[in-house]
């Protein structure tokens, strides 16, 4: 079936505090978006809302994901039905390790008695990890704890790997990361591609995206996306920066919901 | 304020049974004593715990009980414990008394003792009587005292100088009739440079009529001995567990305690390391489940005599429902055990609002050149860590259980003996209601 995500006027508050103000957003299989934009415009809100944070209430508008409505599903139910996010700042969680965690997240999608058989796991944890040149202890440490920021992101590209979600959402997975750690992890998201999975890429550089070369940009400002346009706009923006849009918009303040 | 104390037996009747079972006129003289005693102390004082109101006095009375020949004949609640040890060295007490003893002939030929405490108090009298409540003592409180008064049945430990014992010896102590009094005492001695592991489970039948467990756990590590003392207390919501445990370290010599509180009853108990000797080193891992109504209180000590002594003590404690846990570790080091290190750790997880944890580290130090450290923690499961892995498909439930295991997971791991590692998991399991 082809991948269909749609975002239509979605608006969220956290603590009573409008931050996304009228998301609209059309993605299908086979298609690379990005979204960039200053620090403070509402990206990073829109990743966490689309996935069910507790913190973030939706107010109005709807999220659809071949046609099923998204937002009456539980966060566990989104990523079930096909979502991930690749977080910023992934949890550390002790005592629960890399390699439990992630055969808990295949089972969930499985029924009971399919469960999948633990050389089969194993055999293809190690061969992801290879992939992103991941020491194959990290199987076997903790959730994230001790990890650097870098290994961090790998293991959240490792997660999207191993899950195979049909809508990845990258949650500013370029910051942190040095040249090399880069590529791995854009090689990771290139393998990835493929008709029927959509990729949703927020970033505020545009470094990432000579690796992953997106099909769609869009700029985000005061909750809103105030510009679309083909990759040409995020060579524009690493090139002059933010401040013609502004200009040509006509905004001052790019920010939302910040403190004065 | 004073609590009379209500004993659950005349001394004339104490005397009685005391002689009835041929028992020394020494340890007859000493029942009755502490039984004198046992009138006159107070109850123990329990940090924030008012154990006046606990149902502590259903000692019920002696009831003699009869062997078994063979592990088929053991109870249906103890099978699954004691499955495979047909050959293997194991205790069963049932009630209040022993009903099955076996210690391998190789063992037994190096000069190990594994006997019910009733019979060793007969067979190898010299060694118990110079050991017998001289680490926990009657006269400590109205409980030391009764449990001095009344113990039955028990285990005997003797491991002799220089040898290594490297199979496990297990017991299972077993309340199933109300009426019974249930007081086991266990006396483990490790001779000179010996090393052995125990392992013992607590475990209760289906009666729901309330039962008081009063037991006291006395080890002696002598110098250069190792120790290993694992205990699994998974008793019903009718037993009222009150243990003692208590080990006096030579120099150079070892203990590491291994306790699993999963009882679904209340239960007060003290973990006590008394690090006697220089050089005397001790390990102390809690691992407990509250559940239910259940009014927990747990202690660990380490007391630092011998110079250059190390203690380490960890205490992981998950609440859920309406459970309430007060968790002490008390260091204390005394004036004169220099270069001594002592550190402790309590953490408790609450999993839900009417779950209460309180941890109480306590550090007495009185002397200058040693090392010590604390930490405690109490908390709620993080909702951001219940997001983040609900955000790989990963359900509430499934997601909260990988968070308690995980929490427990640090010290469950570290415990060195893969059987008991495994029975453990499947206490917690049950007692987490999954």
């Amino acid at each position: 079936m082809a991948t269909n995500f749609t975002i239509e006027g979605l608006k969220a508050t956290i603590e009573g505090k409008e931050i996304l103000k009228g998301i609209n957003l059309e993605m299908k299989g086979g298609e690379i978006h990005a979204i960039m934009g200053p620090n403070g415009t509402g990206k990073s809100t829109l990743a966490s809302a689309l996935m069910g944070h507790p913190k973030y209430e939706v107010t109005d508008g709807s999220v659809t994901l071949n046609g099923e409505d998204v937002l009456e599903m539980g966060v566990d139910e989104r990523a079930r039905a096909g979502l991930f996010l690749a977080m910023q700042y992934p949890s550390e969680i002790t005592g629960v390790t890399n390699s439990d965690f992630l055969r808990s997240a295949i089972n969930a999608r499985r029924e009971e008695g399919n469960e999948i058989s633990l050389i089969r796991f194993i055999r293809q944890m190690e061969a992801k990890m290879k992939e992103l040149d991941m020491n194959p202890e990290f199987a076997h440490r903790y959730l994230n704890e001790g990890f650097s920021g870098g290994e961090k992101k790998r293991n959240e590209i490792l997660q999207m790997m191993m899950i195979e979600p049909s809508i990845v959402i990258l949650d500013e997975i370029d910051s942190g990361l040095d040249i090399d750690a880069l590529k791995i992890v854009a090689s990771g998201v290139n393998a990835m591609r493929s008709d029927d999975r959509g990729f949703l890429i927020i970033t505020h550089y545009q470094r990432l995206l000579n690796y992953v070369k997106p099909d769609f940009v869009h700029v985000m400002m005061q909750g809103r996306i105030v510009k679309s346009g083909g990759p040409e706009l995020a060579e524009r923006l690493e090139a002059e920066g933010y401040d013609w849009v502004k200009e040509e918009l006509g905004i001052e303040d790019e920010t939302v919901g910040q403190e004065a | 304020m004073t609590t009379q104390t209500i004993l659950p037996v005349n001394a004339e009747g104490l005397s009685a049974l005391s002689k009835g079972s041929n028992e020394p006129a020494w340890l007859t003289e000493n029942r009755l004593k502490a039984l004198e005693l046992a009138a006159t102390l107070e109850l123990p004082k329990l940090e924030k715990t008012r154990i006046e109101r606990w149902d502590i006095q259903n000692y019920g009375s002696f009831k003699s009980v009869s062997p078994i020949a063979s592990l088929a004949e053991a109870p249906e609640s103890i099978r699954e414990l004691i499955k495979d040890q047909e050959a293997g060295n194991l205790i069963i007490q049932r009630n209040s008394g022993t009903v099955y003893t076996k210690l391998s002939p190789e063992l037994a030929a190096q000069g190990v003792i594994f006997t019910d405490l009733a019979t060793a108090v007969k067979e190898h009298e010299d060694l118990v009587k110079a050991h017998l409540h001289t680490a926990v003592t009657a006269d400590e409180s109205s409980v030391a005292a009764l449990h001095a008064a009344l113990w039955n049945g028990g285990v005997f430990l003797y491991v002799p100088k220089n040898v290594e014992v490297s199979v496990p010896l297990q017991a299972v102590l077993l309340t199933d009739d109300e009426e019974a009094t249930f007081a086991p005492h266990i006396l483990v001695i490790a001779d000179t440079n010996s090393s052995v592991t125990y392992v013992d489970n607590y475990v209760s039948g289906t009666s729901g009529k309330p039962v008081t467990h009063n037991g006291a756990v006395e080890v002696f590590a002598k110098s250069g001995a190792k120790v290993r003392f694992a205990t699994i207390h998974q008793m019903g919501t009718n037993v009222t567990d009150i243990s003692y445990r208590r080990a006096v370290i030579e120099n150079d010599a070892s203990m590491e305690w291994i306790v699993g509180e999963m009882n679904s009853g209340d239960t007060a108990s003290d973990t006590y390391s008394i690090l006697k000797g220089n050089g005397s080193t001790s390990d102390s891992k809690i691992i407990a489940v509250g559940s239910g109504s259940q009014k927990l209180n747990y202690t660990t000590r380490a007391n630092h005599f011998g110079k250059s002594s190390e203690s380490q003590m960890i205490t992981r404690a998950v609440m859920r429902e309406e459970a309430q846990a007060i968790i002490n570790g008390i260091t204390k080091i005394e004036k004169g055990a220099t270069k001594s290190d002592g550190q402790q750790t309590e953490k408790v997880l609450m999993l839900s609002p009417k779950a209460r944890g309180d941890a109480n580290p306590i550090l007495l130090i009185d002397e200058d050149d040693v090392k010590a450290g604390h930490a405690a923690s109490v908390g709620q499961v993080n909702p951001e860590q219940i997001y983040y892995l609900m955000s790989r498909g990963i359900s509430r439930e499934v997601a909260e259980s990988l968070i308690i295991y995980g929490f427990l997971a640090p010290v469950v791991s570290q415990i060195p003996l893969e059987g008991l590692r495994t029975q453990l998991q499947s206490v917690i399991e049950g007692k987490l209601g999954q």
